[in-house]
């Protein structure tokens, strides 16, 4: 590699620190993305000018088909896809990785050239290992994710011990390929083979509700099978970029974990989770609640000062995002503060609730995060909830027995009023059921979010 | 050990450190971009993929750098482009500015 290409390799990799640097403020994130995207285009384009390429035909045909595939597929996708979108990119990352370290492998067999030693064995296996393993788990976490395949955890006895001997199996395999690598591409083979499985088997046992951990870690793992392509072919801006990465997906694996309160082995290996969630309604006693109508949640509305809304997956099921807003403009021009707060799982994915407010025009100083706005529901007239319920329940801070116990909820139980929008009384993704819903400070208002909120807005309007 | 191996993994072990400085930075506000964002940067492996193709030592070597390029081409372009698009829709009122 020449002087002028890891010259250039350099500055692009400050290119992409400095990208991910813009990201920690919304007014210079979309600059800093466009840095990143100048230094992924250094990259190619001082690689392309590399003078030991002979033939530029399976290049260009490559470039060219991946960029309109990646091209339509980015301008298609909905928001509330985003997660399993981010999951399939992520897989091709992952695949990616693996042809690279086994063309590489190949090349050095056809000069009939040593392999090399023992770092650049380990790094090679390491690389088909995690980036196979990206590709396939990602595919499931996509499948599950655009409901294609069941999202309730797949489980059979002994998966976890399964998993452990796969992984071992590929350690033995890697020594074995590294005592003889002339005459390895076999085990290199089974190494592939072993990794696509586990992938599979690694995470068809993780329940819907988990998706969000599981594709920040699969973030994670695509950004280490980069950094150990990058240690076969010592190319050093594969190393810096896949560190970055790879710290970036732990970070969020460890936000979103900490918003569960679960450990990463729990929710990785417990199989929590049902289909739908909403699958049973949770207590066997029957308990009264009274059912408010659009015209009584507009009567409060209309005597309140102060409004958080707290929203959740179920509103943008609902495509209820955009009347959100309207709401909101409306309380807004009768001088009424609104506001909303984001609890760190609201959505599929890290984040992904602001991108769906977003979308619908909400202004991004409106959303608040859970731990800026928890201390202010004390002092708030109205918590308008639509769409969330184990995020609300406060089961998390003292039923010890139940799932949810130790979680952070948003304090929506101190303001004054609380006003849920929900379609029954069913349970969370936990199964626990919500004493909020009967509790007398609680407007309980049954039915569809959208059109709940039409009303509610319709009202407003009229008067 | 060689020294080139070492070397890699200085790098690596500081780029992580780096890393999580960067990262920890970024508000949950803009998770979801952070991570479409980073994938496109993990796309990364193209510059691999690129040489693997266009080395022409063998065939096989070629169609599977091509593969390569085709995916991490995938994750790239369309890693950027649909942060671009999210990122965009990010604005702040623009009359309460004004107010």
């Amino acid at each position: 590699m020449g002087a002028v290409t890891n010259v250039v390799y350099l500055i692009a990799s400050v290119l992409f620190i400095l990208g991910l640097k813009k990201l920690g403020s919304p007014k210079t994130a979309r600059q800093g993305n466009v840095y990143s995207m100048l230094g992924m285009l250094l990259a190619i384009v001082i690689t392309l000018l590399d003078q030991r390429i002979v033939d530029f035909t399976y290049i260009i045909a490559g470039l060219l088909v991946g960029s309109v595939i990646g091209a339509i597929a980015a301008k298609k996708v909905e928001m509330t896809q985003m997660p399993q979108m981010v999951a399939l990119f992520n897989g091709f990352g992952g695949i990616a990785s693996t042809f690279v370290a086994y063309s590489e492998f190949v090349t050095k067999l056809s000069e009939n050239l040593p392999v090399g030693g023992t770092d650049v064995v380990v790094s090679l296996v390491l690389s088909l290992l995690i980036g196979t393993v990206t590709f396939t788990g990602s595919m499931i976490a996509f499948l599950k994710l655009q409901g294609w395949m069941p999202g309730r955890p797949i489980v059979f006895k002994g998966q976890v011990a399964f998993n452990g001997l796969l992984l071992a199996g590929t350690f033995v395999l890697g020594w074995m390929f590294g005592m003889d690598t002339m005459n390895g591409q076999t085990f290199l083979l089974v190494i592939i083979a072993i990794a696509a499985v586990l992938g599979v088997t690694s995470v068809i046992p993780i329940g819907g509700a988990d998706m969000p951990v599981v594709i920040s870690l699969l973030n994670s793992y695509s950004g280490l099978a980069a950094a150990a392509t990058g240690f076969v072919l010592s190319n050093n801006v594969l190393i810096i970029s896949g560190a970055l990465v790879g710290a970036s997906g732990i970070i969020l694996t460890q936000i979103m974990c900490v918003a569960m309160n679960r450990s990463l082995a729990n929710v990785l290996f417990a199989a929590v989770g049902t289909d739908s969630g909403s699958g049973a309604s949770g207590g066997g006693e029957q308990r009264n609640v009274t059912r408010y109508t659009a015209d009584d949640a507009a009567m409060i509305f209309e005597n309140s000062e102060s409004v958080i809304i707290v929203p959740g997956y179920g509103l943008a099921v609902a495509q209820a995002q955009h009347v959100m807003n309207e709401l909101m403009q409306l309380l807004e021009k009768r001088g009424i503060n609104v506001r909303f707060a984001i609890h760190p799982v609201a959505g599929r994915m890290p984040g992904h609730m602001n991108v769906l407010l977003a979308e619908a025009n909400v202004s991004y100083d409106k959303l608040v995060e859970m731990d800026a706005i928890n201390d202010d529901f004390q002092s708030t007239d109205v918590a308008l909830v639509v769409g969330a319920n184990d995020v609300i329940n406060p089961a998390a801070r003292y039923k010890k027995d139940s799932p949810l116990y130790g979680m952070p909820i948003l304090n929506v139980d101190q303001a004054q009023r609380v006003m849920i929008i929900k379609r029954s009384l069913a349970t969370g993704f936990a199964g626990e059921d919500n004493e909020l819903f009967y509790d007398d400070n609680t407007m309980m208002l049954f039915g569809d979010a959208k059109k709940m909120l039409t009303d509610i807005v319709k009202i407003l309007k009229d008067e | 050990m060689s020294e080139q191996i070492l070397f890699s993994i200085y790098i690596f072990v500081l780029a992580i450190f780096v890393g999580f400085e960067v990262i920890t930075k970024v508000p949950p506000l803009l998770h979801t971009p952070l991570m479409s964002g980073s994938n496109a940067i993990s796309g990364i492996t193209i510059v691999g993929a690129i040489l693997s193709a266009g080395l022409g030592h063998s065939t096989l070597g070629q169609v599977l750098g091509m593969l390569a390029v085709i995916s991490a081409t995938i994750n790239v372009v369309g890693g950027f482009m649909v942060t671009d698009r999210m990122l965009e829709m990010f604005k702040k009122d623009k009359k309460k500015e004004a107010k």
